[in-house]
């Protein structure tokens, strides 16, 4: 059997950070407690005494697929990028990504 | 018409595509506007598709099975050039550089592409109210949810603006909204049906199926989408079963399991037409048998920690690099949160972070880990059931449509809505939704047939014994 604790503010404000998101203080309020709601009935799972068996992650018997090592087309480079929200040069444009220097 | 009768129709002259078309752009324009089924349609486009088939026609050619059939497509399958959006802020405008292989097959079966229906964003709900862009309205009660999160796939259907159209099924998204609006819904055995080009979700459980207004038209559209694609490593190595020479083979001699869970905390009137079609199903000669099966109810649990789990490493992608939506940001860190945090919803948001938790140190045994392993206990249970019986029968939902609003406060009560069609796909299983009558305020009834994998042409059989029943 594992443990688990009840989920407080702070684990969500960390989930938040880990997942690239920014929460109002209000949001976390309302995650939270939406959150630990989901989160009990999840420990009814939790709680099982489960040793016996292997964990799944996948339906089917996954093994490597190969294809021949033959040349074929790709997408159009113009065509992806008509897409992205900035480009410099044919490439993917982003802003900085180091800080300046000292 | 079915969907074959209008293809025979188109190929012979008897009609031609734009005028199948022309009738298609009718029945939206009289019915979308309460609706709100579609996210996109482009009117000369579906024309100029129509056009096409009948040049085809006149240059004797034969443009496929489904020669000027109208589909609809859930706006989370990519088609070049045409607005992508998974009824999120963070793809609006988006426009896909390629065909999903699912649209590919549609347009050399010589189907026309009505336009790309709305959906729960990122197929995260089960009523559409998740959508960025609007709720969708359930045709046969407009102040009642279509169901989700194909909710726009299945409205479309349900107030016959199209014939048929697809959808996609993670944890019963295709027969949940199925029921809901009184029509045929199949999630297809996990690799039947490639993904390539579905926006993933959850990608161990996500299945490309089809909705329509008849089992048969059900049957076909799965046939032309279904079958092995390089391009969809866990495609299954095999070609499309054929679901539609014995689709009328009947149900004599079928062992059909009963099992008590599968109906758990269902309203009476949902018991009511799930017993009418198990007394159908043995007078006509299968015989039932009653498998308790508590195990099953475990998936729900299972499935709100796997699924999330797999989504909050999906939508990882979404960035604001390579495509969709930006906002920017001093460095590159701060426009990806600003992106983020702006371009999803709350319930794309707490799925993320119940899956990023879920995976997280500390929690990932307790969470993730436990919930794979009860994957394996739903799996071995289905496998102790399927010794005893080649389908099981029960009900899709445990209730009629609901009122908009009704669950959006408490996610748990939403989720509970796909507790009797998550263990389908938690084990990769095929199961069908086939309309069987309506309850006391009139709102459809769906009863849900599941079976073992690639038991298609015994779902289909039984699905279509069901619906000739369906006056009972």
């Amino acid at each position: 059997m594992s443990s688990t604790h009840p989920l407080d503010a702070n684990d969500v404000i960390k989930v938040a950070s880990l997942a690239r998101l920014s929460l109002s203080d209000d949001e976390v309020e309302r995650f939270t407690g939406q959150l630990a709601r989901i989160l009990d009935s999840a420990a009814e799972i939790a709680a099982l005494d489960l040793g016996g068996l292997a964990p799944t992650a996948h339906p089917l018997a996954l093994v490597n697929v190969l294809r021949d090592d033959v040349v074929r087309d790709s997408l159009d480079r113009d065509d992806v990028l008509s897409q992205a929200p900035s480009v410099n040069d044919n490439r993917f444009s982003v802003p900085k990504i180091i800080g300046d220097a000292p | 018409m079915s969907i074959v009768a209008t293809a025979e129709s188109v190929r012979t002259k008897q009609t031609r595509a734009v005028v199948v078309a022309d009738e298609t752009l009718a029945a939206i324009e009289a019915r979308d506007g309460d609706i709100h089924a579609f996210l996109h349609l482009d009117a000369e486009s579906i024309r100029a598709q129509a056009r096409g088939i009948d040049s085809q026609i006149d240059a004797g050619q034969h443009p496929g099975r489904l020669a000027g059939v109208p589909v609809a497509i859930k706006d989370n399958l990519c088609q070049r050039g045409v607005p992508t959006t998974c009824a999120s802020k963070i793809l609006e405008g988006w426009k896909p550089p390629y065909d999903a292989t699912v649209i590919t097959r549609l347009r050399e079966a010589g189907a026309v592409l009505v336009g790309k229906t709305n959906l729960d964003e990122f197929a995260m709900g089960s009523s559409t109210e998740n959508s960025a862009f609007g709720a969708t309205k359930n045709p046969v009660d407009p102040s009642r949810v279509p169901g989700g999160s194909s909710g726009g796939s299945a409205a479309a259907v349900g107030a016959d603006m199209v014939p048929v159209s697809l959808g996609s099924d993670t944890g019963g998204s295709i027969r949940q909204p199925a029921a809901f609006c009184g029509v045929v819904g199949l999630k297809p055995t996990y690799g039947t049906v490639s993904r390539y080009g579905l926006i993933a979700f959850a990608s161990s459980l996500d299945q490309v199926g089809p909705f329509a207004r008849s089992v048969d038209d059900a049957g076909v559209l799965f046939e032309v989408i279904a079958g092995h694609d390089p391009m969809d490593s866990t495609s299954l190595a095999i070609s499309a079963p054929d679901v539609m020479t014995d689709i009328d083979g009947g149900v004599a001699g079928l062992r059909i399991g009963i099992i008590p869970e599968l109906m758990d905390g269902s309203s009476d009137e949902v018991r009511a037409r799930v017993v009418a079609a198990q007394d159908a199903l043995r007078e006509a000669g299968a015989t039932l048998v009653s498998l308790p099966a508590p195990e099953l109810l475990l998936g729900l649990a299972a499935y709100y920690l796997i699924a999330p789990a797999e989504a909050s490493s999906n939508l990882a992608r979404y960035d604001g690099v390579r495509y969709g939506n930006r906002v920017d940001g001093a460095d590159v860190s701060a426009m990806m949160i600003a992106t983020r945090t702006a371009g999803f919803g709350d319930e794309v948001k707490r799925r993320i972070m119940l899956g990023t938790y879920a995976l997280s140190a500390g929690y990932y045994d307790a969470y993730y880990g436990q919930a794979q392993k009860v994957r394996t206990l739903i799996i071995e249970t289905f496998h102790r059931i399927y010794q005893s019986c080649d389908l099981i029968v029960g009900a899709t939902t445990p209730t009629t449509a609901f009122e908009f609003g009704s669950k959006t406060a408490d996610p748990m009560s939403m989720y509970y809505s796909d507790i009797f069609t998550i263990p389908s796909n938690l084990a990769g299983h095929p199961a069908i939704s086939v309309p069987f009558g309506t309850g006391e305020a009139g709102l459809p009834i769906g009863v849900q047939l599941l079976g073992p994998a690639l038991s298609e042409p015994t779902l289909f059989r039984a699905a279509k014994f069901l619906e000739t029943e369906v006056g009972r």
